[in-house]
Formats: C-alpha cells, sequence, structure tokens
C-alpha cells in the first residue's frame, strides 16, 4: 500500500502494521519520562544537578547525594511512574471494554474496592496490626487486586443491561459509597496510628516507597501490561460494540471478562503501593486518544508513558513546592482531574 | 451448502419472535428480506449471524452447526454488517477497514500481504483509497456507509448479511449503496442478504424476496412472482397497487392511504352526517380504498 503513515513489518510468522506517527509519539513520551526521572531524582529539599543524579543512580556521586538519590527518592519516583502507568492503561481498557469515555477505575468503583481490601489487609494481617496472622507485605497487591476484580465484576454484572453513561457512573458511585463506608469501619476499628497511616495512603501518596515495593510493583505491571498490548487487537474489537465484535470472530464473552481481570489487575497493582491516585485512568487515555486516536496497538502505550508523567509531575510538585510540607500526590491529580471530569460530563451529556 | 435455518424458533414461550421456520439463502443471489416494523425480519438476519442464539432448531453454515463452529472460523466464510454501527471517535477509514481481517489474524501476525492486498481492494471498490486516512466519524453518511461495508468486504467472505444497510441515508445514497452490493454480487459472486424497508428498491435489486410476517416466512421467490397485492395487504396491512417499475419493469408498489382525498372524505362525512346514516358505516367510510368506495 501507498501509504505514507505507516511501516509495514513483516517477518516470517510474523506482521505488523506501525503508525509512524504514534510510533514517534511514543519515543518522544518515553524520553520525556526518562528526563522526568533525572529530574524528579534531582529536585527536592536537596539539590542535585542532573549530572550527579547520573552519577548518583551509579554510586559514583558524593555519599549524601547516592543515599538521597538511591534510598529516598528513586524507590518512590518509580513507584508514581508504575502506578501512574497501571491506572491510565487499566482506565484506557475499561474505556474500551464499555465504550463509555467516562469509564475509570476510580469513577467506577475498583480503586475504591482495591482500598477496602488494602485496608482489611493492613488492619488484619500486616506486621503492624494486633492480630497473630501476620502474612508478608509482599501479599499487599493480591489482596488490592481481589478488592479491584471483586467490584469491576460487580459493577459490570450490575450494568450488563446496557451500559450507558450514566448508569455505569451511579452505580460506581453508588458501590465506592457502599465499599468507602466499609474501609472507614475498618479505620475505625484498627490501630489509631494505621488509620492515619491509611487515610494519607488512600488519598494517594508514594511517600515512603521502598525498592522491594518497586521491584514487586514493576513485575506486576511489566506483566499485564505486555498481556494488555497482546490483546490489544482483541480490544479494538470490543470498541466496535458487540455486533461488529461478533461478526469479525471475536469470542465476546471470554475476552471481555479475560480484558476486566487485566484492567482490575492493573488498578489493583497501582493502589496497593501508591494508593487510590484519582483521576488518572480518566485523563491519561483522553491525552492519549487525542494524540494518537483510538487504536489501542498505539494507545496502551502511550496512555501509559502520560499517566505515569502525570503522577511523576504531581508527586515532584507534592514535595517541593510547599516545603517542609509534603503534599500526597493524589492531591494534585484529582485537583486537575475534577474540572476535567467534568468537562466530559458536559461535553458527552448526549450519552445520557 | 451454503447458508440454511432448520425449523428454528428464536424467543421463548408462547409467543416466540420466529416459529419453526425453515430457510435456505440462494447462494450467489441477493436475498432481502421484507415486512413491516417488528415481524421478526432483523431477528431472522441477526439470527442467521450468530448474535441471537435460536431457542429452538440451527441456523447451518456449509454444512456445519453454526452454534458448533468456532466464531472465528464462522467469521471467514460469513460477514455481517449490523443496522447503524458506531465507529470509535478519530478511527481512521484504514484503521476500520483493517479490522475486518481479525479472523485470519493473530497477535504475531497483524498485517500480512494478504491482509494487505485484500484491504486494498476493499478500498478499490468502494472508492475510498483517497479518503483512507480520515477519520470516519468526519464523513458523509453515504460516505461512512461505504466504509462499513469496506470493513465487511475485508472479512473476504462468501456470504455477506445487511441489517438495513440505507438507513438514515438520502434517496441518492441508498441506490448507491445498493448499486455497490449488486455489483458485488454480480461481480464477485458474493451471496447478500439484506433487511430492506423500501420495498420498492428491494424488487430492483433483489433476486429472492423473503416476505416475513407472522413468525413465519409468508413467501418468497421472484419480485416478479411473489409481490402482488395480496402480499402487500397480508404482510403490510396495506392496500395498494402494484404497477411495473418504468426502467427496471420489477414490480412497483403504490399505496392507498388517504392522502390528497382528506378534505374529499370530510365533505363526504358531513354529507352522510347530515343525511343521518348509522355510526357504523361513517367508520366504514374512513378507509378509503376501492373496496370502501362502494359503500360510500
Amino acid at each position: 500500500m501507498k501509504n505514507q503513515k505507516y511501516w509495514s513489518l513483516r517477518a516470517r510468522n510474523a506482521s505488523f502494521l506501525i503508525d509512524k506517527r504514534a510510533f514517534g509519539i511514543t519515543l518522544i513520551l518515553f524520553i520525556l519520562f526518562l528526563v522526568m526521572i533525572v529530574l524528579s531524582l534531582g529536585l527536592g529539599d536537596l539539590f542535585i544537578s542532573p549530572l550527579s543524579v547520573v552519577k548518583a543512580i551509579f554510586g559514583q556521586s558524593t555519599e549524601m547525594n547516592n543515599l538521597v538519590v538511591q534510598s529516598f527518592r528513586f524507590p518512590r519516583i518509580l513507584v508514581a511512574g508504575l502506578a501512574g502507568m497501571g491506572l491510565a492503561v487499566a482506565g484506557a481498557i475499561l474505556q474500551g471494554l464499555v465504550r463509555n469515555p467516562l469509564a475509570s477505575p476510580d469513577i467506577i468503583g475498583v480503586t475504591t474496592g482495591a482500598s477496602l481490601t488494602t485496608v482489611i489487609f493492613l488492619t488484619f494481617f500486616s506486621a503492624g496490626s494486633e492480630t497473630s496472622m501476620n502474612i508478608s507485605i509482599q501479599w499487599l497487591p493480591i489482596f488490592s487486586f481481589i478488592g479491584a476484580l471483586a467490584m469491576g465484576l460487580l459493577v459490570y454484572f450490575l450494568s450488563k443491561r446496557g451500559v450507558s453513561a450514566t448508569r455505569l457512573v451511579l452505580i460506581g458511585i453508588g458501590l465506592s459509597a457502599g465499599a468507602k463506608a466499609f474501609t472507614d469501619l475498618m479505620l475505625v476499628l484498627g490501630p489509631s496510628y494505621l488509620a492515619s497511616q491509611a487515610s494519607i495512603w488512600m488519598t494517594g501518596s508514594v511517600n515512603g516507597a521502598s525498592w522491594t515495593s518497586v521491584l514487586i510493583l514493576f513485575i506486576w505491571i511489566f506483566v499485564f501490561l505486555v498481556l494488555s498490548l497482546s490483546l490489544s487487537r482483541r480490544l479494538n474489537a470490543q470498541t466496535f460494540g458487540e455486533k461488529i465484535a461478533v461478526g469479525i470472530g471475536n469470542n465476546l464473552r471470554r475476552d471481555r471478562v479475560l480484558l476486566l481481570i487485566i484492567s482490575t489487575a492493573l488498578a489493583g497493582g497501582s493502589v496497593a503501593y501508591a494508593g487510590t491516585i484519582s483521576f488518572i485512568g480518566l485523563m491519561a487515555p483522553h491525552m492519549a486518544r487525542r494524540l494518537v486516536g483510538s487504536s489501542y496497538g498505539s494507545l496502551i502505550p502511550v496512555s501509559g508513558l502520560l499517566g505515569g508523567l502525570v503522577v511523576m509531575l504531581s508527586d515532584l510538585i507534592g514535595r517541593t513546592v510547599f516545603l517542609p510540607l509534603e503534599v500526597p500526590a493524589g492531591v494534585f491529580t484529582a485537583a486537575i482531574g475534577a474540572p476535567y471530569f467534568i468537562y466530559l460530563l458536559y461535553k458527552t451529556r448526549k450519552w445520557g | 451448502m451454503g447458508l440454511e435455518a432448520q425449523s428454528i424458533t428464536v424467543g421463548y414461550g408462547d409467543d416466540p419472535i420466529l416459529e419453526t421456520l425453515n430457510l435456505q439463502i440462494p447462494k450467489g443471489k441477493v436475498t432481502v428480506f421484507i415486512g413491516k416494523n417488528g415481524c421478526g425480519k432483523s431477528t431472522l438476519l441477526s439470527t442467521f449471524a450468530r448474535l441471537i442464539k435460536p431457542s429452538d432448531g440451527s441456523i447451518v453454515l456449509n454444512g456445519r452447526d453454526i452454534a458448533k463452529t468456532a466464531t472465528k472460523k464462522v467469521a471467514r466464510d460469513l460477514a455481517l454488517l449490523p443496522q447503524g454501527p458506531i465507529a470509535p471517535e478519530g478511527l481512521t477509514i484504514l484503521q476500520l477497514v483493517r479490522q475486518g481481517r481479525y479472523p485470519y489474524q493473530n497477535w504475531l501476525n497483524q498485517w500480512s500481504a494478504d491482509d494487505e492486498a485484500i484491504v486494498q481492494h476493499a478500498l478499490n471498490v468502494t472508492n475510498l483509497v483517497e479518503l483512507a486516512d480520515r477519520p470516519v466519524d468526519s464523513l458523509s453518511g453515504g460516505q461512512r456507509q461505504r466504509a462499513w461495508i469496506a470493513m465487511v468486504l475485508a472479512q473476504d467472505t462468501d456470504i455477506l448479511l445487511l441489517d438495513e444497510p440505507t438507513t438514515y441515508l438520502d434517496l441518492a445514497h441508498q441506490v448507491d449503496i445498493l448499486d455497490l452490493l449488486f455489483a458485488l454480487n454480480r461481480t464477485e459472486k458474493r451471496t447478500i442478504a439484506m433487511v430492506l424497508h423500501d420495498i420498492n428498491l428491494a424488487c430492483r435489486y433483489a433476486d429472492h424476496i423473503v416476505a416475513v410476517n407472522d413468525k413465519k416466512i409468508y413467501a418468497q421467490g421472484a419480485p416478479e412472482d411473489i409481490v402482488d397485492t395480496q402480499l402487500m395487504k397480508d404482510v403490510f396491512q396495506m392496500d395498494a397497487e402494484i404497477v411495473l417499475d418504468p426502467i427496471f419493469g420489477t414490480p412497483m408498489c403504490i399505496p392507498y392511504g388517504r392522502g390528497r382525498n382528506l378534505l374529499k372524505q370530510k365533505q363526504q362525512e358531513e354529507y352522510q352526517s347530515t343525511n343521518q346514516l348509522p355510526e357504523a358505516e361513517i367508520e366504514h367510510i374512513q378507509i378509503p380504498n376501492p373496496h370502501a368506495t362502494e359503500h360510500a
């Protein structure tokens, strides 16, 4: 095909059509992502120049710099980036599944479900809890995932008859309120130091992230990101609606459940380590759609990178602008996200 | 071989939508389902396309029960264009048409040489090559419908099912779309089955007409053989005159209805009422058809 906008890649058993523009944008965003990491590593109450940052990453700078970069800043920045990616891609998948731009893990209650089970974990099973049922912190994402998945399935089945925008959002709000009430109950029942810790966590903060959490979150997000990319063709089929999807030979029921599980896993894992950073799952896929269109092969990586960038930026602002105070990253994403959501509601009011 | 419904019942209970219906879609021909609103003609098409599962009986495609065949395999023999499909925001025509290759692809093989050649062919015959990179939502109604047809063509199937492919289009574009489908049938030997509302266009383009009424097939055959005043009366509950299409000689239906006789009729009613006729007879006059005029 004489088309200037694509590259055709063909090997013996593989073939791809690469959208040049989307590829370029992904590349630029990836570079920005790396730049953002270096920048974030250098900024804070101790300023470190970008060059020293790079040196410090490899332990070649002063002892102080090495400590600040390697132990304090690097883990939290990576957790912020990964969680942003996870939430953004979770939102992108969800929006395609229900063919609705208002869907996102926090608006339909998936993240609230995850925080409920996470708080249950922290209250009853973590090392600090008063019960004797201690479970290693490594199991935390599994707990968050269970909560997210349960909530996702509940919303999915309750809104099965015609997923209209209003219906979906209303069901989500209802279920979120219920889950939140239970979360509050857990906090009241639990020890008081846990309550204040958990409330910061629920606003969405990456303060105090460790290398262990980085590693677990990285594996978790990486696995489900690769899965979602390999299923992007099936996700594309879903966005055409049931009839077309069946017509072109998509196994509708199986793929819906599969994609829902991937989406809730990404959201659940992110919530486990970064709390309920709100509105990323809504905003990032939207911005990505503006940049590269609706095809999921490019939408997934671009949403992910944008989500990571926004959360890293929010965390950077949160811990630098209000020094010596530290404001959770979730506050900033909500500050941009809430007006954006209202704008979207206004724009899509015809969806009713 | 081909596509066949074997005593299918769709819907449940005492009032199913279709009941023990048998139908063979003629291979290599243009078949059109007609019937009044809600008669089940779209349901019949959807059942053929495996969107609806019959509660009894089966749809047989090339000798195999469609419900027992992998959906991806079915999609290589049978393509469906539902009514009023909506593309995701910002999707380009090329991206849309590419979707038609879905049943031939997998996660590693997403753009084979075959895919490329067949998509190119679909764009050629629908005359969309120049517009390939335009977003679907920026197109006019007629172009958009051609893009969807191109997607269905890219599925490279022998059988095409289309549910009211001309809805929302003005007359010129309706004719344009039907000409395209007719050409595809005649040049590429594709079997086409579709639902159409316009009985005159149906008669013009169909080789085979299937009139659906009261859960069953009322009649089927060439338009010349089956479309007559009795069919219009039984299937559409409408009195009509059947004349010959002045261009193609196919049947053409001219409905009676009250039309411009409205005023005349009012005068008649006034006349009748001043002459103190019984109420029952006045009601009779409100149906202005040849049979009623005898009473007037």
